[in-house]
């Protein structure tokens, strides 16, 4: 399996899903897709494809709340970013930690420091800053300033 | 019903990338459950990256762990690289990869030595440590420093390994691979050993897959990932070497796959050092004007398994967002796996197995009564537990000759 195969395979199944592609090479492509569809894409990347969920990353935009999730095609050095942009004002998607494990913890970040909200979330208790932090306060916000 | 006792390990290890706490709910002697606390030394890092230029964003990330302190920088120069498609020189690559696998080294050789400790054996203790200090020695002629060398920049390396210094680093690496032999029989042959650690903290490859778990805690799984092979960089392509796994999963198939790794990283520097002597006129830098707007996806093997940087520039001359993930993140929520089930004595070496510098446990660790919440272990005591369990197997062991 090739990543050509693989990302054509990939686009057929979520046709309606997809709302953009970045391939930069053969081994880094960038896929954006509808927030409500997350679900069905990570559970066919991680059963069907076989891929394995590294860790996801969020930011604040002028857009709103952005997720990359990276998974990984082992075999082929393939990182295949995932993209979903969150609406500004309430940020919210269903959470994959029912999946897997592997997405429980950045969740549980990305809820504390961020606030986006993980629908379904087995657990989304603080992770990092457990008592000694504000609620409401989120430091990874552009808003918040250093020092 | 029958009386839970809870054993808090942590919060505080300061020789740890992540001080955390974990918690385990014991009944008699079995472990039950584990939770765990973390971010008591968070430092936001990744905050702290968004106001720093890419220049000084190195030495930021260098600090995130003080034994692969090489690692972070080395997935941060692979993202910003991709960002700007800078291929770097043969000599940097093979400069790159030599500081990566001294760095594999001398990480195995202080695991090999705390796993022995925790079982009882201080003498793998001082012999793994002592054999770990010449590649320390090597570090500080190669770049000024035992530790945190300020070897990367975007688009290269900031000191050249000359040739007068090549046999030096042979030199050692020959010591190293006699050492490695013994410390290799001394592991695999020991009865004690395998009767301590041969089906221990058992995880499945299907755990692994499901927790995401890398490096060595993944391939003594039978899963052979390893980001060298699978997405090679730097000068991993130019060399030859295997990537080395074992089926069973325990904390001995840990430690095979650590001790075999060794080997394969002697190798790696030998040919590296040929590399070099081959390439003797070329520059170890190429010159980086600007890192244009774009997202750049770096990854690098740790010791530990892989290091995950994202970065995301916008152009200007520091990056928008830059996401770090390191091993132990996806490593350490194993042991929820590895250590439910296994007796008190066993759980150290289990958490221990992982890898995450668990040196400081003697100093935290403490068992408290969960009713009366009256200490009745200490950390201390917990270390004897396991020693006093490798000292009765040896026993019934010599009992057994006899």
């Amino acid at each position: 399996m090739d990543t050509k195969t693989i990302i054509g395979e990939f686009k057929e199944k979520f046709k309606s899903a997809i709302l953009g592609e970045v391939a930069k090479n053969e081994k880094r492509v960038i896929i954006s897709i509808k927030p409500d569809s997350i679900l069905k894409v990570a559970d066919y990347l991680y059963k069907t494809d076989g891929f394995r969920f590294i860790i996801a990353s969020a930011l604040h935009t002028k857009e709103g709340f952005e997720i990359h999730y990276h998974f990984s095609k082992d075999e082929i050095g393939l990182i295949l970013n995932i993209h979903v942009l969150l609406d500004k004002n309430k940020p919210e998607i269903e959470s994959l930690s029912n999946m897997f494990n592997a997405s429980n913890w950045i969740e549980r970040e990305m809820h504390e420091l961020l606030g986006i909200n993980f629908l379904n979330h087995p657990n989304q208790e603080k992770l990092i800053s457990e008592g000694n932090w504000a609620e409401g306060i989120y430091p990874l916000r552009k808003e918040f300033k250093n020092s | 019903m029958s009386k839970k006792t809870l054993i808090p390990i942590g919060p505080y290890h300061p020789l740890q990338e992540e001080p955390e706490l974990f918690k385990l709910y014991c009944d008699g002697e079995i472990v039950k459950d584990i939770k765990w606390e973390t971010g008591y030394n968070h430092r936001g890092i990744e905050k702290l990256s968004e106001s720093k230029t890419y220049e000084q964003i190195f030495f930021l990330v260098e600090r995130i762990c003080g034994i692969c302190s090489n690692s972070h920088p080395f997935a941060f120069a692979n993202a910003v690289e991709e960002i700007a498609d800078i291929e770097l020189t043969n000599r940097a690559k093979y400069i790159r990869t030599i500081i990566a696998e001294l760095e594999r080294i001398h990480s195995h050789l202080l695991w090999v030595g705390l796993a022995g400790h925790f079982l009882g054996y201080n003498t793998v203790f001082m012999w793994a440590w002592k054999y770990r200090e010449p590649t320390l020695d090597l570090f500080e002629m190669i770049s000024g420093n035992r530790n945190s060398y300020a070897m990367f920049k975007v688009g290269g390396v900031r000191r050249d390994i000359e040739e007068a210094k090549i046999p030096v680093i042979q030199k050692v690496l020959d010591d190293i691979k006699k050492k490695t032999d013994l410390l290799t029989g001394a592991v695999m042959d020991d009865p004690v050993i395998h009767a301590r650690t041969k089906g221990v903290g058992i995880l499945t490859k299907q755990d692994v897959i499901d927790y995401g778990a890398v490096g060595p805690t993944a391939r003594a799984s039978g899963l052979a990932i390893d980001v060298r092979k699978d997405d090679p960089y730097a000068a991993y392509p130019l060399v030859n070497w295997k990537v080395i796994t074992a089926e069973a999963g325990d904390v001995f198939a840990k430690a095979q796959v650590r001790l075999l790794e060794m080997y394969e990283s002697i190798s790696i520097i030998e040919q590296c050092l040929d590399g070099l002597k081959k390439e003797k006129e070329g520059a170890i830098e190429v010159k980086v004007k600007e890192i244009p707007e774009g997202i750049g996806n770096g990854r690098a093997e740790a010791p530990r398994g892989e290091v995950f940087h994202f970065v995301q520039s916008d152009g200007s001359n520091s990056p928008v967002r830059h996401k770090i993930r390191a091993p132990s993140y996806v490593n350490i929520a194993t042991f929820r796996k590895s250590c439910v089930g296994q007796t008190i004595a066993d759980a150290t070496i289990s958490l221990a197995a992982v890898d995450p510098c668990y040196c400081c446990t003697e100093r935290m660790a403490v068992a408290y009564d969960n009713s009366s919440g009256k200490k009745i272990l200490n950390a201390k005591e917990l270390i004897d537990l396991s020693i006093l369990k490798t000292a009765e197997i040896k026993k019934t062991l010599s009992g057994r000759n006899e």
